[in-house]
């Protein structure tokens, strides 16, 4: 039987792994490079990078951060991909199919498309054509307004659709998406767990698998995205400042009766 | 020395890596001429059936493959399309013919429609195993690996099934027939289970 994954999500903002709140503040917490080094050990299940840099230039020059010039995003991920024996999922900037071409002949095995699959959906269905839909991961941010309604919001945040997720979620499926990465702004850098009424409202129209992301700040989140339709509960902040992260949340989803890779 | 078909589908690197961690070089084999160098073969693939067989066939590596894997004997390993271009025929996006060599049907996997079962079949499953001397020898009954995919291969003939998963309903994990091995899933990205697997097709191919 299928199991449920459990997956790190390590936010990259010019050339550095930042912890993130709302999707506005973000701070630096250390190397790309050493993370994945970390996570190996672990035998996580899946690995997402989400390249969040509004600009070109990285910030390669710091020298507390030990980290070499690696050519910005695509050097980062070839040098993960070395030492990255799990699946690997990387999202960020990514405009035409020569984006994603690039990224996955340096290791990743899907790419997640964001604000550009909003603005052109037919990139999702040339890109499943190409790369086969199980490549292609569509990832929605998605907002609560104060009346309770939801609305995707593209451009990290910035840029209103006027969609609601289930609409876009349904509509990416038919283009050829293979998978949704479910993402609550709101949530994001909260700790008060999940945006369950969101995962259920968007699993229910769909038939892809769905990742859930945002809000997790205990291990028992995981197992109610779970609950709310999610077949794999994502994680960010809370990898970086919780000790042995992985094992606690694998036992955390095992107690609450979800089959675990253990 | 081992050959790595490169026919633009997907992600060679992952497996050059894989086989690195387990103390095996690979050559990157760009052009069907270098075959003859190359002692056994291993097939990647990422993408869609067509699209695989369209590459294969514009390089010339069908003909050559067959020259070398089918009739010449050389060992070879399919990793995911890799193992469902051997298949007659593919019905992902209308019908393709395949390689050709394990008779059966490359098809879409089944869709309850109740939500119980979202498909790609994408993450770790345990694979039951029917065949332990091979590819599977000294692992564990039901070693787990990472899958995904949304087709799956039918082979005609079940005898050359080495590995049954379920997802929905029960399909093909990996075949080994004769010289001829391959997995649905990804090995080079199953960690110990997948590098054991790595291992032990390295270690038969060395004893040829």
């Amino acid at each position: 039987m299928l199991k449920t994954r459990l997956i790190p999500v390590l936010l990259l903002k010019n050339g550095l792994l930042v912890r993130s709140e709302s999707f506005s503040i973000h701070q630096i917490i250390g190397n790309p490079i050493h993370e994945v080094e970390r996570f190996n050990h672990w035998n996580v299940d899946e690995l997402i990078y989400l390249d969040i840099s509004r600009e070109d230039h990285y910030d390669i020059g710091r020298n507390d951060a030990k980290i070499k010039d690696l050519g910005g995003a695509l050097g980062i991920l070839e040098a993960v991909s070395k030492t990255c024996f799990m699946p690997l999922t990387w999202g960020g900037r990514i405009r035409t199919l020569d984006d994603i071409r690039a990224r996955i002949v340096r290791g990743a095995d899907k790419v997640s498309i964001n604000s550009q699959a909003f603005r052109t959906p037919e990139l999702i269905r040339q890109a499943s054509t190409s790369f086969g839909s199980q490549a292609i991961v569509v990832n929605i941010d998605v907002r609560k307004h104060e009346d309770g309604t939801y609305e995707v919001f593209i451009d990290g945040g910035d840029t209103a659709t006027g969609m609601s997720p289930e609409v876009w979620a349904k509509r990416a499926e038919e283009y050829g998406a293979g998978e949704i990465l479910l993402q609550s702004i709101d949530r994001d850098g909260s700790g008060m767990g999940y945006d369950l009424e969101l995962i259920e409202a968007v699993s229910r129209v769909t038939s892809i698998p769905i990742i859930a992301l945002g809000g997790v700040g205990s291990f028992e989140a995981y197992s109610h995205g779970v609950r709310a339709g999610a077949s794999a509960v994502a994680a960010a902040n809370l990898w970086h400042f919780k000790e042995m992260a992985d094992r606690h949340g694998k036992q955390a989803l095992k107690r609450a009766g979800v089959n675990v890779r253990l | 020395m081992i050959g790595l078909i490169d026919y633009g589908m997907g992600n060679i690197q992952s497996v050059i890596n894989g086989f690195k961690a387990v103390k095996a070089e690979l050559e990157v084999v760009s052009s069907p001429a270098d075959l003859s160098e190359v002692d056994a073969v291993v097939l990647p693939g990422v993408g869609a059936f067509g699209d695989g067989m369209k590459n294969l066939r514009k390089l010339g590596f069908d003909h050559a493959l067959r020259e070398h894997v089918l009739e010449g004997g050389k060992p070879m390993l399919g990793i995911c399309l890799g193992m469902q271009l051997l298949a007659s025929n593919s019905t992902e996006h209308g019908k393709h013919e395949g390689l050709g060599w394990i008779p059966g049907e490359v098809q879409r996997l089944k869709n309850p429609g109740d939500g119980s079962i979202r498909i790609p079949h994408i993450g770790w499953n345990d694979v039951e195993v029917k065949k332990d001397q091979g590819l599977y020898k000294g692992m564990p009954h039901t070693p787990t690996f990472y899958f995904v995919h949304s087709y799956v291969f039918k082979p005609e003939d079940q005898d050359v099934v080495s590995g049954y998963c379920c997802h929905g309903d029960e399909f093909v994990a990996s075949v080994e027939y004769k010289n001829i091995m391959a997995t649905q899933y990804h090995p080079e990205k199953s960690q110990k289970d997948g590098l054991k697997i790595l291992t032990n097709w390295f270690r038969m191919i060395e004893k040829c």
